[in-house]
């Protein structure tokens, strides 16, 4: 890995000039390397992260035809990295007008890294540093406990997906201040909606009751209103006490609730693997908004270097080569999903929607084809919305809001089916539905969305931890069960449960593939248990 | 040909024939004229959008396929830290065997290298009650229900006519768990009756010799060639006015003129060996029997590689009811069965072949032959004479049957084991009958079985 040339580099701060001048706001200094193939081969498994710790399957191909990203952040060839400065990728025969190109879609990158509010736990701290601390302490301890270490890292990765990155992100964006004390959220939550199941004219009533203490006692005003509280539900202290208790352990972050709860790691022999298991969890953190973007960021890249590179002075010449290159990212597949087509279309739909003003109430309540099709308030702010968009929404957000049936029928999208052709063998692919509540859906589903698993601390007893998986349509990979319950097992130091739903094919013995497309395939949802001790995995249904 | 076809079974049922092998000739008959076409490439179109990305699409950064070169450099490293997982109590995670797209004409990229999973919880999307396949996305024209595009089945279900294994491209890939494969492999295995004949240069193992010469210093002074250097020296000098008379006490002697002997790594020399693969790709070949003899032969084939690499050749045959040789592993692995069958065509193609190479006197032969144990020549009456005449050079001939499991007893084994030969030469001749729901234990006992 070497620095660009000057050429290259006077090429980017060229860029980044004008990048300033359309609106995107970037941090001043970046890193651009020319990188080999050899190089490449190096960084794919470290997320092109330089400074990533070294681990064994690294140095060996992951076949992952299953689940394909879910296994992984995201896809491993970026071109940027999220960094301080950003650090960015390049062949080193790339033309300048290509480089042009890229440089404007890497800055639109940085500018989404660094604006995109879903990324702020990655603002204050430069990762490759820290990953190179990392590395160096995994190095260190490797000297010290041997090949155990590896064992720590894979059972830690093996979880890596079960981290609450909401819960992060909620926790940075509460302020200090913001909410009010843990009994008064009990008692109006969850205490008087789901236990006491007052009507709204009482719960109503309270809340007047809670404002008149404060108003009348000031600092006095909880204690004040608490008191009378007991008076009318003497139960209520107790019920806190038992909550408070369970709360905590409802958290969807495995890997934080082994650090803090696993008997196993709290023993002192074991306690140079809590920093293991931090590193992994913190790597996974780190990746969570990148994958969580995808579809937007690309599109928000490809917006800006289209945009970008067509008003460009210096590349006079060049429109062909780049309209070629410009197309072979940006077309929309006859089949398949495109995340740069579809995130740039997006972003172009919203931004003449915006500058029509039809990001409107008034707009959206008429019902009127013709009057849909010619409404345009000329409000003209169709940039300023899609800069707002971009700071503000994730893939999931953005999806759900803009994809509606004017943005399919506009690109003539579709979802389509796959069906098997018995006679004559073959795939057959149909047009499924035009419906933007199915191509919306479609979408949705495909987005990465790790499961659901918390710990269960009334089930899980004499030293045990029952985990419970939130059933949300989907079993979970059936062959992966038992070792990631072996690495769990391992980290714990105890049997570990775990709750799922498994898929029962009903009989009637049909062949796959032979299920026709329309028809509901017989399936039932059998909630199962599986258990893992001392390393033999057990099921029974419950 | 499906003239010929027809007037050779016009003459097998002259011979007499039972209705049952009638009708299983006639099927295959039928499927005479479809031709060994290789099966084309799987594109998978359902592939997850996550795998767009910029260094590919923008940039066209070519080649961001593992370096097989460096995973192989790294594989005793890994196997030993496999080994020592079972050692502290946890399965083994490597996984060995699997193919890297054989590629068209180079035999040689059929390699063994080590892969992995990353097990964790995750939702499988494969498994839902609308359909088999995920839905995609999709744009252009066309309205709801209309088909726009199709695509033939691979790898699902067993239909009739397809190809073996799964195809080219990035689903060809045949792997087994490591420790089986792996260890069975490379420790259990060896080519049996491998006799010293043509020795061939080793690429594995080296000797040490005080063979290289180095100037200045070294193990063992080389006199001769030091002497010669001296005198080219003194010459050069002017120090040596009479060649007749040379006093050796009068030499001026330069440090640079000590040649030294110094330990050199030197290639062995390995006994080489030729291995014949034989595969039946007839009608009746369709679906599962093929598989299970084409991964046998992947098997056998990956692990000649690994371990004799470079020592060992290949040929590969195909046979209906016509023998034909085939240039690598790729076409040989893909080729569509069609026709009848007739065991003695491919035997008689390698005795014409070793006869003509001469390959008997330089080579150690290996023969495995891989069929579903349907022959026209249900006595054997071609056949056996074939093979006699096969016995008397091979090292090592390895049948492998797959049964259908329907037939009870196939004419192959029933000739074969009618003719004594089994029993006559152990050491020579060895058949393995699977049936044809064999999983990877099976096939690797199988290989055990065929050269042990």
């Amino acid at each position: 890995m070497e620095l660009i040339n000057q050429h290259t580099k006077r090429i980017m701060e060229g860029c980044k000039e004008r990048a300033r001048a359309a609106g995107l706001s970037f941090t001043d200094e970046s890193l651009e390397y020319i990188v080999t193939n050899r190089d490449l081969i190096e960084l794919g498994p470290k997320v092109m992260i330089p400074t990533l710790y070294d681990f064994w399957v690294h140095d060996v191909e992951v076949l992952h035809e299953k689940g394909k990203y879910e296994l992984y952040p995201h896809n491993p060839y970026e071109t940027v990295i999220n960094t301080r400065p950003p650090i960015s990728f390049y062949n080193d025969n790339n033309p300048d007008w290509l480089n042009v190109m890229i440089f404007y879609h890497v800055l639109a990158h940085i500018d989404f890294f660094q604006n995109n509010l879903f990324f702020r736990h990655t603002w204050d701290y430069d990762f490759t540093g820290e990953a190179l601390s990392d590395k160096r302490l995994i190095a260190r301890l490797r000297t010290e406990k041997g090949h155990w270490v590896d064992y720590v890292i894979e059972f830690a990765r093996s979880i890596d997906n079960l981290v609450d990155f909401h819960g992060e992100l909620a926790r940075i964006y509460t302020p200090p201040n913001a909410s009010c004390s843990r009994r008064l959220d009990y008692y109006f939550d969850t205490f008087l909606q789901s236990e006491k199941k007052v009507p709204v004219s009482e719960y109503i009533k309270e809340v007047e009751r809670y404002n008149d203490c404060l108003k009348n006692f000031g600092d006095m005003g909880e204690k004040t209103f608490f008191h009378d509280t007991e008076k009318r539900y003497p139960e209520f202290d107790s019920h806190f006490a038992r909550w408070q208790e369970n709360r905590r352990e409802k958290s969807r972050d495995l890997l934080r609730y082994l650090l803090e709860h696993s008997p196993a790691l709290q023993k002192d022999a074991n306690s140079w693997m809590k920093p293991l298991l931090e590193i992994v969890r913190k790597t996974s953190i780190f990746f969570q908004p990148q994958i969580r973007t995808k579809i937007m960021n690309e599109g928000w890249a490809s917006y800006w270097h289209e945009t970008l590179f067509l008003m460009d002075d210096r590349i006079k010449g060049h429109e062909v080569d780049f309209a070629r290159v410009h197309a072979g990212v940006t077309s929309m597949p006859r089949v398949g999903i495109n995340p740069y087509a579809i995130g740039l279309r997006l972003f172009n739909y919203i931004e003449e929607q915006a500058d029509k003003g039809r990001r409107s109430y008034q707009f959206q309540r008429l019902a009127d084809a013709t009057a849909r099709k010619e409404f345009d308030a000329e409000s003209g702010s169709g940039k300023a919305y899609i800069f707002r968009v971009r700071e503000d929404y994730c893939d999931y957000m953005f999806l759900k809001d803009f994809l509606d049936q004017d943005f399919v029928d506009l690109h003539r999208l579709f979802v389509a089916g796959k069906r098997l052709d018995q006679q004559r063998m073959v795939w057959q692919y149909f047009v499924k539905s035009r419906r933007s509540v199915d191509y919306r859906d479609m979408m949705l589903n495909a987005l990465y969305h790790p499961p659901v698993i918390t710990p269960d601390t009334e089930k899980g007893l004499d030293g045990s931890l029952y985990l419970v998986h939130r059933f949300e349509g989907k079993q979970l990979i059936q062959e992966y069960i038992a070792n990631t319950l072996m690495g769990i097992e391992f980290l714990w130091g105890g049997p570990v449960y775990l709750e799922t739903s498994v898929a029962q094919k009903e009989s009637g013995n049909r062949q796959p593939g032979s299920a026709e497309d329309t028809g509901q395939r017989d399936i039932r949802w059998q909630r199962v248990v599986y258990c893992m001790n001392e390393k033999v995995l057990s099921r029974k249904n419950l | 040909m499906r003239k010929d076809l027809e007037t050779y079974l016009a003459e097998l049922k002259a011979k007499g024939l039972s209705p049952e092998a009638e009708a299983r000739f006639l099927a295959e008959l039928a499927t005479a004229e479809d031709g060994h076409d290789p099966v084309a490439v799987h594109l998978d179109r359902q592939a997850s959008f996550y795998r767009y990305c910029d260094a590919v699409l923008l940039q066209r950064m070519a080649g961001i396929d593992y370096g097989v070169t460096r995973l192989m450099k790294s594989l005793d490293e890994l196997l030993e830290r496999d080994k020592q997982r079972e050692a502290d109590g946890f399965p083994r995670k490597i996984r060995m065997g699997r193919l890297v797209k054989p590629g068209r004409g180079s035999k040689g990229k059929v390699v063994v290298v080590p892969t992995t999973y990353e097990e964790k919880l995750i939702h499988d999307p494969a498994v839902n009650p609308e359909s088999d396949a995920p839905p995609s996305g999709g744009t252009g024209e066309g309205k709801e229900g209309e088909v726009i595009g199709e695509q033939p089945v691979r790898d699902e279900g067993d239909e009739p006519g397809s190809g073996a294994g799964q195809g080219g491209g990035e689903s060809h890939e045949l792997e087994s768990s490591a420790y089986e494969l792996g260890k069975t492999l490379t420790e259990k295995f060896q080519l049996p009756n491998l006799k010293e004949k043509g020795a061939k240069r080793s690429f594995t193992h080296y000797t040490y010799e005080l063979t290289d010469k180095n100037r200045g210093f070294g193990q063992v002074l080389d006199k001769k060639s030091t002497l010669r250097e001296i005198v080219e020296t003194n010459i050069a000098l002017g120090n040596l006015p009479d060649v007749a008379d040379i006093d050796p006490t009068r030499f001026l002697i330069a440090p640079h003129d000590k040649i030294y002997r110094v330990f050199s790594q030197e290639k062995d020399y390995e006994p080489q060996a030729m291995v014949f693969f034989l595969r039946d790709y007839s009608g009746s070949m369709a679906g599962k029997v093929t598989e299970l003899i084409v991964s046998q032969h992947v098997m056998i084939y990956s692990w000649l590689l690994y371990q004799y690499a470079g020592q060992v050749e290949s040929r590969f045959i195909l046979h209906d009811t016509e023998a034909k040789e085939v240039p690598d592993f790729y076409t040989y692995y893909n080729l569509r069965v069609a026709g009848g069958t007739q065991v003695a065509s491919a035997y008689a193609m390698v005795n014409g072949i070793v006869e003509k190479e001469k390959l008997a006197r330089d080579y150690n032969i290996y023969v495995f032959h891989g069929t579903d144990g349907d022959d026209w020549d249900s006595g054997g009456e071609k056949t056996l004479p074939e093979l006699k005449r096969m016995l008397a050079y091979v090292s090592r001939m390895g049948i492998t049957i797959a049964e259908h499991g329907q037939v009870a007893s196939t004419e192959v084994s029933r000739y074969l084991k009618g003719s004594g030969l089994l029993q006559e030469k152990p050491k020579l001749l060895r058949l393995d009958i699977m049936q044809e729901d064999a999983d990877e234990a099976r096939i690797i006992e199988g290989i055990k079985t065929l050269i042990s």
